[in-house]
């Protein structure tokens, strides 16, 4: 019996398993994918938002300010990419640039910090490459950028090393409550524990709705991104967002933690629950809204597209809390943006509320650090002959498009809960993730794989399941 | 480390001929830094055979080939190192290396001659719409992973882009049991040798669709569909023309990118058009003392070329390694306009060129019943006709020392493709 059962690895589910194992608990987590961060929380903006978007009061709000403050310094405690760019929404001559001072009016109502108007000048001494039309804008410096991957992968790696369990390859197909706990069957093992909590993203009112009368719907919010080369990554230093207009929400252009250029995204309201499909309609639209804000986008520059789920719920704020007719039910449902600037505070939040409803004592062996893989590039030339003595891996790169290293691989695979596809490695160290996009690397992956974990060629796979890259041996004489 | 007078960036075909040519010309320290486990570079993979008829007269395969190389190499003595990458050129040409047994190095180089060769165009930059799941594969991938890893990528192909490795990997999927469905190519003409389609694709009976694209890619997980639809003159989809073929695996052959990266960082200028260095007839970039061979300064259709070209890289690199740079009297300007795209070297010095200099370029069209002309201001000095001119071959014209000492007035050399 466990006396806690998360149900999804994404941001939200990872970061309750973190903040929850700052307590004594027996605690597990159960992802229907075959890695952390496999969802939503891969497929997104990749922004931590300054918190003046959501209405006052609301805990959006709340979840967004809270976690944008927290961000920075769990960044060093778990070693991930964030950096505070600062962000700017502009407004265009044609645009009623007064929405712009209600916006910092809001924001300062939610308690964001250093929020103030900028004039064109200011404005575009700071970006130059804003379109010629804007005149106006809202500078928020505690605007950020992080490192989605690598945010969710170091909160659940230290969850995990702080002794919660997790059960990936896992699809939850029952919740129900039996007694005084609850019984939660999968697709393989049953699990019973005292607290559920539901972080299953766009699933999390199918999930909510197995156990409790007030029934939610969440619909997802396709968008669509291009994700351009690193040569284009300075084209803006701060995060451009678009005042909403009647051409639609707008889209933004922002650098990424790594150096890349990220546009996006669209907003369509889907049926599928698994429509990551990008459409020719979308992508095009994005070319066409970039320019609204900023110039010369080089979109020729671009080295990937995809598209994220957002699990949007009708009421429009995230559910957080236990569920009233459920006893020790919590859900952490509607998670939409901001819900990965949110997620640190979402997990001290609803983990503290679990912990007070089960009585859960502190963990005094919790250890909150976490040493993530070592980026060679950042050590001096002694340094790094220094590690490549030690450890020749280091002296091998693998994926020449970021300069990735056997080693940082071979440290991907071996940690907790380490890599086990293609994807689980590029997401842990940018293998594959650059220019060529893996056409390099990807057999020399394959092989570190098939070598290291062990396992077969034929059972490596893209992202697990059916996602297998190779079928069979060729024709052998 | 020990020192070196020359350093080249790449052992592939452009690199191997490069170091055989510098070391024939008297340079003794050569350093040959290859990335991959072994010489000969992308040759390797492409066991197929058509390789060297211009160079030996015979038909090799491309190990084969590479072979010939690797042993005048051997022979020669000359000095490489394997699974090692380049990491910086400085533009004072110190070249900074890595690799298990080393570490990290720095050789400053009298001398250094790219020769990184080129990477496929991945998907991401076509913009295709559909789902990312497994099985899309640039070809030159599912070329490695079927002829060095012995691994089928798929059974049920449908290949994008008719360059010439999607039509070899038609031919050897085939070869190997799978079903080639349809090779689609939006441009209404092929990126590929004429021979390659003969003999990969007509040979098949695998269907070539001119002037069509992918327009959707179905499957979460693996490949379990793609759409081809035709596209109009702005290559756009026409509506009502989608034709679904069930399939597993999509194969990309969309197009080289000569390998920059390395070359931007040392400062070097690059042409807006062929992606590679703007060279002189000596094949030297505008930092002095760094040239340029094979695919890293523009996509060759054949390798004799560019073991041609690479010879010339490397001859001229070691006359600069023993006579220094010579300044350039004076320079005439190679202007590519009407269907020439590109001229590479884009610039000759007519007192310090070789007594003939091959300048190679590649047409941005079909042209039939045509010429290629090559005009000294405005007058056309020569002229070479031709049936047909297509974007997948590269062509070229000689020009004389002789004929530019000539005229000294000469500014501007302009090519063009001209009817016949």
């Amino acid at each position: 019996m466990y006396d806690v059962a998360i149900i999804g690895a994404g941001v939200t589910g990872s970061a309750i398993a973190r903040y929850l194992s700052r307590y004594q608990v027996k605690a597990c987590v159960i992802e229907r994918e075959e890695d952390v961060c496999d969802g939503t929380s891969k497929a997104n903006s990749a922004i931590v938002h300054a918190g003046f978007d959501a209405h006052p009061g609301s805990l959006k709000a709340k979840m967004n300010v809270r976690g944008s403050e927290m961000m920075e310094d769990l960044s060093k405690e778990l070693d991930f990419p964030y950096d505070r760019n600062g962000s700017l929404v502009v407004a265009t001559k044609d645009q009623d640039a007064s929405l712009l001072d209600k916006l910092a009016e809001q924001g300062r109502e939610n308690g964001v910090k250093d929020i103030r108007i900028l004039d064109e000048k200011e404005l575009k001494e700071m970006e130059p490459n804003l379109a010629d039309d804007v005149v106006k804008a809202l500078y928020a410096p505690t605007g950020a950028i992080v490192c989605p991957f690598n945010l969710t992968i170091a909160l659940a790696e230290n969850a995990a090393d702080n002794g919660v369990e997790f059960f990936l390859n896992t699809t939850v197909e029952k919740v129900e409550r039996d007694g005084d706990h609850y019984r939660i069957e999968t697709d393989g093992k049953v699990i019973e524990a005292k607290a559920v909590v539901n972080a299953a993203g766009v699933y999390a009112d199918a999930i909510n709705n197995m156990v409790s009368a007030h029934k939610y719907h969440i619909i997802p919010r396709r968008g669509q991104y291009k994700l351009l080369d690193k040569t284009a990554g300075q084209h803006v230093r701060r995060t451009i967002f678009q005042l909403p207009s009647k051409m639609g929400k707008g889209v933004l252009v922002s650098p990424t933690v790594h150096g890349n250029l990220i546009v996006g995204p669209t907003a369509e309201d889907i049926d599928d629950k698994e429509g990551i499909n990008t459409t020719s309609e979308g992508l095009d639209s994005l070319s066409r809204t970039a320019a609204l804000s900023v110039k010369n986008v080089p979109l020729y520059e671009v080295i990937t597209s995809f598209a994220g789920l957002r699990a949007h719920e009708e009421g429009g704020d995230f559910v957080l809390g236990e569920a009233e007719d459920a006893p020790n039910f919590f859900n952490a449902l509607g998670i939409e943006s901001p819900g990965l600037s949110s997620a640190p505070a979402i997990g001290e939040y609803l983990s503290d509320l679990v912990a007070e409803k089960l009585g859960l004592e502190k963990n005094p062996n919790f250890n909150g650090k976490r040493k993530g893989i070592l980026d060679p590039s950042k050590l001096s030339m002694e340094e790094r002959n220094e590690l490549i003595k030690k450890n020749p891996a280091y002296g091998q790169i693998i994926c020449r498009c970021e300069m990735i290293t056997e080693g940082q691989i071979l440290d991907a695979i071996h940690r907790t809960l380490g890599a086990r596809s293609l994807d689980g490695v590029k997401r842990r160290t940018r293998a594959g993730m650059g220019r060529c996009q893996a056409g390099f690397c990807s057999p020399r992956t394959m092989e570190i794989l098939e070598r290291e974990v062990p396992m077969s060629a034929f059972d490596v796979t893209k992202t697990g399941g059916k996602s297998k890259l190779v079928i069979g041996y060729n024709k052998r004489v | 480390m020990k020192n070196y007078d020359l350093v080249i960036v790449g052992g592939g075909p452009a690199g191997l001929a490069a170091a055989i040519s510098a070391r024939d010309n008297g340079i003794q320290d050569i350093l040959i830094i290859e990335r991959d486990d072994r010489l000969g570079g992308i040759l390797n993979q492409c066991i197929h055979n058509g390789f060297g008829l211009h160079t030996f007269k015979e038909e090799l395969t491309g190990p084969e080939y590479a072979q010939r190389y690797i042993d005048q190499v051997l022979e020669r003595g000359i000095d490489y190192k394997l699974n090692t990458m380049v990491m910086d050129i400085s533009p004072d040409k110190k070249v900074t290396a890595m690799n298990r047994e080393d570490g990290m190095f720095v050789i400053p180089a009298k001398a250094v001659i790219l020769a990184m060769g080129c990477r496929e165009r991945p998907r991401g930059a076509l913009n295709i719409p559909g789902y990312r799941p497994a099985g899309i594969y640039s070809a030159g991938t599912a070329q490695r992973l079927v002829n060095i890893e012995g691994y089928m990528p798929g059974k049920k192909v449908v290949i994008l882009g008719s360059g010439d490795i999607g039509l070899i990997m038609a031919r050897r999927m085939t070869l190997e049991g799978a079903e080639v469905k349809v090779v689609a190519e939006i441009m209404p003409y092929s990126g590929g040798l004429k021979r390659n389609i003969v003999q990969c694709l007509d040979d098949f009976g695998i269907p070539l669709k001119l002037s069509h694209t992918v327009v959707d890619i179905e499957g979460k997980e693996r490949v379990e569909a793609v759409t081809i639809a035709e596209v109009d003159d702005h290559m756009k989809p026409i509506p009502g023309t989608e034709e679904r073929y069930e399939c597993d695996t999509l194969l990309l052959s969309v197009g080289l990118l000569p390998e920059n990266e390395l070359s931007r960082q040392s400062g070097v200028e690059l042409s807006r058009v062929h992606k590679g260095p703007v060279v002189n007839d000596a094949l030297e970039t505008n930092v002095e003392g760094i040239f340029a061979c094979g695919n890293v300064l523009h996509v060759h259709d054949l390798v004799d070329f560019v073991s041609q070209e690479a010879s010339q890289a490397g001859k001229n690199a070691a006359a600069y390694i023993s006579h220094g740079e010579k300044k350039a009297k004076r320079v005439v300007k190679l202007n590519p306009v009407d269907g020439v795209r590109y001229t590479v070297p884009e610039f000759v010095r007519p007192e310090e060129m070789d007594d003939t200099v091959t300048v190679r370029f590649r047409v941005g069209a079909v042209y039939k019943n045509a010429a290629v002309c090559t005009y000294f201001g405005d007058k056309c000095v020569a002229r070479r006709k031709k049936q047909i001119f297509a974007p997948g071959e590269m062509e070229q014209v000689i020009l004389k020392k002789a004929d530019l000492l000539a005229d000294p007035d000469l500014k501007e050399i302009t090519l063009k493709i001209e009817e016949a």
